[in-house]
């Protein structure tokens, strides 16, 4: 198709560069707000698990330059996107640590902090729950007591009186008889700990309340309607009165979607007209942004001896934290997709979401995918083995295809899962082995697939303006966040396409809510398909008013006209040429002097009209939940010491089949960035709690994220396109998708290297020097 | 207890009233418009809020701004101005950035590391740039528009 586009399919610099590289691109942070400006501090709570008995804010208030003090008696509201199950403020109980308990506006930040170290609580502490083990059982305390009252959108299932936020439950075919059908069984249990997102910029929000009650507020966010939505309902405000303004943001990853710190900054109520701006410290941000879920997880997998899988049971219990809002959402996506990226006759899928007194968990790139893959991708090496299968060949015989029916029964959309697994094993040399001169340092390599579909509601909405100026450059207004990824640059690589502007003579507007048109969020990997078609919608819409408006002024038939370099052209005429800035904001002057025209605008929207979120709650079927899968995978060679346990990955390998790459060197640049991301996951970050349930290591010195120093040397990123449907020219979203195979890749090359099976993500050197050592260790052959 | 202290920044004379706790960081930030360098982490360890003083690059979050006294300081905000805009060039022909939070520290270590080493090899590089963290590129668009300048320089030396 890229024979035939000027722009899409081609390279370009992204849009945003040269901002970036000049520092003009400004964040949240980077905004003046002049000497009004206050700033909040937040109490928080010590404790995992307490009632509150008693708060004492008397001292706080009479502090010198403390302007207000709130607390959950000012703002007792419950908000969520999936499960209204979280506080603004909590009012008779906290459940983790760090949980804001109050704020304090203040001149200053110091003396906001000092504010807060006034504050007296009394608290009644009760034994926190810290695993979902005690979560679910049968005398566990409840730590959302009044589950049965929140509010919760249809299709997602609390279970009041227990400490279960969420069931999705798969049941197709027959599992037990898939099971009789095998010839070879594996069951085991896989751990994947909590991590964070690390964003190099810290969640900030500032807020201001008018005199005449408009809410304007300033985030760091993925998702502006989204909040504003919550907001507008948290607090009764009507949405055209909520205004979110979202300047560029420095990291998502998740951490950014839906709303959390931004609801805090609803206490600039308590002073009218003043901005008051709270930024998390790097500690805060460790405890309060929305941590990856804890996975623990039972999988059990039924085979022929001819590779084929007849039947799979996965139980997934996630660690959803102290409140399963938005995270209700990683719980129902998964269990719809725990079979990994393979056809499965007889599926059984309990996917839990579980309450513990963790901080609260929402969604992280690759929204559960990378967790649950861990044990299947890790499973499915084990098979292989065991069965005598080469274990990319076993991925081959298994891989879902075309057609091919997903665990719920819907069928698989236009997919290149084998050219995606032959190409990354041929860029790995799979099957190559390699000896190092050093005796201490093992080589090999590992391998995994992957597959995830955007999870988002039916109704998930995006929305595009195009507006023309004079010299005939365009304005595309959209509130889909550019958060790194390149979504607006693709954005403006479809506008240019259709609309011939050259890239040069584009801009695309950051979300302010009250001026771009609706986004549902930037989240899901959803944006290039579903806001690249409205943007290809509101392209043609301006282009059908363009040739509109000159066939009625030249009387020329609207099918001859075409556009080209930036002018009108008539297929019956070669010499007609009319450049966009003779007429897209002044029309065209007729021969009797009048004008017809005027400004140029184009609209589109677009929402998947096929998707059905309406599932049986016991088996999952009858419903149509997921858009379509994009398939993948990766590979690594590692090296590693015997000796230290040290593993280095010293050359990569992913392949995504996107459908169409919109931007070749930025689907290359996603599958590096989210390689690295994952690899951080897989070696060495973890949240680190201790027995009380406080989070130890919230810093880069004691949590560690990948550094240049980890980047392996060879990085081979994979583009493949089996084009999708429906999407723009073909394209689906592939950008959280990098980080999918990178732990179950590496645990299997370590496996593959000294024959230590690793169930227990991270795969740090400690465990990979010392498991062998002991005396039970058995080698995986 | 203020004190008054004088720098160069970005070329142009400055004269500040400080408090001794007051972090240079803050103070490019807060009182002087600066934006370039962010705040990420607080403690040194992320780099966002690298600057160059007196021809070394500093974390402005750990220095005291009265330690600048007397000093020369460089942010990305100055770059066109004192003509090093060749490295902001090569990073944005290899779309060395995502989010972009972290260029401006980068650019900074970037800048450091060839006015000190003109030919830095590959683990050099490495080096000189592993203070400082991304989350979004995975390093491989960063290390490459180096290694190009590098090549580039020495091409027009040689």
């Amino acid at each position: 198709m890229s024979k035939n586009t000027k722009v899409v399919g081609h390279d370009a610099v992204r849009i945003d560069m040269e901002e970036k590289i000049t520092g003009a691109a400004l964040y949240t942070d980077d905004l003046p707000f002049g000497p009004n400006l206050l700033h909040m501090s937040v109490l928080a709570s010590p404790h995992a698990h307490a009632e509150i008995l008693k708060i004492d804010t008397s001292e706080a208030e009479k502090l010198p330059g403390v302007m207000a003090v709130a607390t959950g008696k000012d703002y007792p509201q419950k908000y969520g996107l999936y499960l209204q199950d979280k506080s603004i403020l909590p009012v008779d109980r906290v459940r983790y640590v760090g949980e804001q308990v109050a704020v304090v506006i203040a001149r200053t930040k110091e003396i906001a902090d000092e504010g807060c170290k006034l504050i007296k609580v009394d608290y009644k502490v009760l034994e926190p729950i810290l695993d979902v083990r005690d979560a679910m059982k049968e005398d566990a305390v409840l730590i959302h007591p009044d589950l049965g009252d929140y509010q919760v959108i249809p299709w997602i299932n609390p279970q009041p009186g227990t400490n279960i936020s969420h069931v999705r439950k798969i049941r197709k075919g027959d599992v037990e008889k898939g099971f009789e059908e095998a010839d070879f069984i594996l069951e085991d249990e896989y751990h994947v700990p909590h991590v964070v997102h690390a964003c190099i910029e810290t969640h900030i929000s500032v807020a201001r309340y008018d005199y005449t009650k408009r809410f304007t507020m300033w985030n760091s966010t993925q998702s502006p309607h989204t909040q504003r939505h919550i907001m507008a309902n948290a607090l009764g405000i009507p949405h055209k009165d909520i205004r979110i303004i979202a300047p560029y943001v420095g990291g998502g990853f998740g951490g950014k979607a839906g709303i959390s710190m931004e609801a805090l900054t609803v206490a600039c109520q308590k002073v009218p007209g003043y901005p008051v701006k709270l930024r998390w410290s790097r500690k805060e941000e460790f405890l309060n942004s929305s941590q990856r879920q804890e996975l623990r997880a039972t999988v059990k997998m039924g085979v022929k001896k001819n590779g084929k899988i007849t039947a799979l049971r996965h139980i997934m219990h996630w660690d959803v934290g102290a409140s399963a809002e938005y995270g209700n959402n990683v719980v129902n996506a998964t269990g719809f997709s725990a079979t990994g990226p393979y056809f499965v006759p007889n599926v059984s899928i309990d996917s839990v979401g579980v309450y513990t007194n963790h901080p609260p968990c929402a969604a992280y790139r690759g929204f559960g995918y990378s967790e649950f893959h861990f044990g299947i991708e890790s499973h499915m090496d084990r098979i292989a083995k065991a069965i005598g299968i080469d274990p990319v060949e076993f991925r081959r015989i298994n891989a879902i295809k075309t057609d091919d029916e997903v665990a719920y029964k819907c069928h698989m959309n236009p997919s290149g899962m084998l050219e995606c697994i032959d190409k990354v094993a041929e860029a790995i040399e799979w099957g190559k082995e390699e000896v190092s001169d050093d005796p201490d340092i093992v080589i090999a390599k590992g391998f995994a697939s992957a597959w995830k579909a955007p999870a988002m509601p039916p109704n998930a909405g995006s929305s595009v303006f195009i507006k023309f100026s004079e010299d005939g450059s365009i304005n595309v207004l959209v509130s889909g966040m550019e958060i790194g990824q390149g979504l607006h640059t693709a954005v403006a690589k479809f506008a240019s396409e259709i609309l011939t502007v050259p890239l040069d003579k584009i801009r695309v507007e950051l979300p302010d809510t009250d001026r771009n048109p609706y986004e549902w969020q930037t989240v899901a990997s959803h944006e290039t398909w579903e806001l690249g078609n409205a943007t290809i919608r509101a392209a043609r819409d301006a282009r059908d008013k363009i040739f509109d408006v000159v066939s009625r002024a030249f009387h020329l038939e609207k099918e001859s006209l075409y556009l080209e370099d930036g002018k009108v052209k008539d297929d019956l005429d070669p010499d007609f040429s009319l450049p966009f800035e003779d007429f897209v904001i002044t029309g065209i002057q007729t021969e009797f002097n009048t004008w017809v025209g005027g400004p140029i605008m184009g609209i589109g929207s677009f929402i998947p009209e096929f998707t059905n979120a309406m599932v049986d709650p016991d088996t999952g079927m009858g419903g149509h939940p997921n858009v379509h899968y994009t398939v993948g995978a990766g590979a690594v060679k590692i090296e590693l010491n015997k000796k230290t346990g040290v593993v280095r990955v010293v050359k990569m390998a992913e392949g995504f089949d996107c459908g169409k790459a919109i931007n070749p060197d930025l689907v290359k640049d996603q599958i590096v960035g989210g390689f690295i991301q994952g690899l951080g996951t897989a070696l060495y970050e973890v949240c680190i709690f201790d027995d009380k349930g406080k989070m130890l290591n919230t810093n880069f010195t004691d949590y560690k994220i990948p550094t240049i120093l980890e980047m392996p040397d060879e990085m081979i990123p994979v583009i493949v396109e089996v084009p999708q449907p429906d999407g723009p020219f073909g394209a689906r979203g592939m950008s959280e998708h990098t980080m999918i195979p990178v732990m179950p890749a590496v645990a299997n090359a370590i496996a593959n290297a000294i024959g230590l099976r690793i169930k227990d993500i991270p795969l740090t050197a400690e465990k990979v020097a010392l498991r062998p050592l002991q005396k039970d260790f058995v080698p995986e052959k | 207890m203020v004190r008054e202290i004088e720098f160069t920044l970005n070329g142009y004379h400055q004269k500040i009233t400080v408090k001794p706790s007051e972090k240079l960081l803050d103070v490019l930030r807060d009182r002087l418009g600066i934006t370039s360098a962010k705040y990420g982490c607080g403690k040194g360890e992320c780099g966002a809020c690298t600057v160059n003083l007196d021809g070394k690059t500093v974390r402005s979050c750990l220095m005291y701004a009265v330690e600048a006294d007397g000093s020369v300081i460089e942010t990305l905000e100055g770059f066109q101005r004192l003509g090093k805009k060749e490295i902001q060039e090569i990073y944005q022909k290899h779309n060395a950035f995502q989010c972009g939070f972290c260029a401006p520290g980068f650019i900074m270590s970037t800048d450091e590391l060839l006015s000190q080493n003109p030919d830095p090899d590959e683990e050099e590089i490495k080096e000189a740039l592993a203070g400082n963290l991304c989350r979004c590129t995975g390093y491989k668009n960063i290390f490459s528009a180096v290694k190009e300048m590098v090549e580039k320089r020495k091409g027009r030396e040689s």
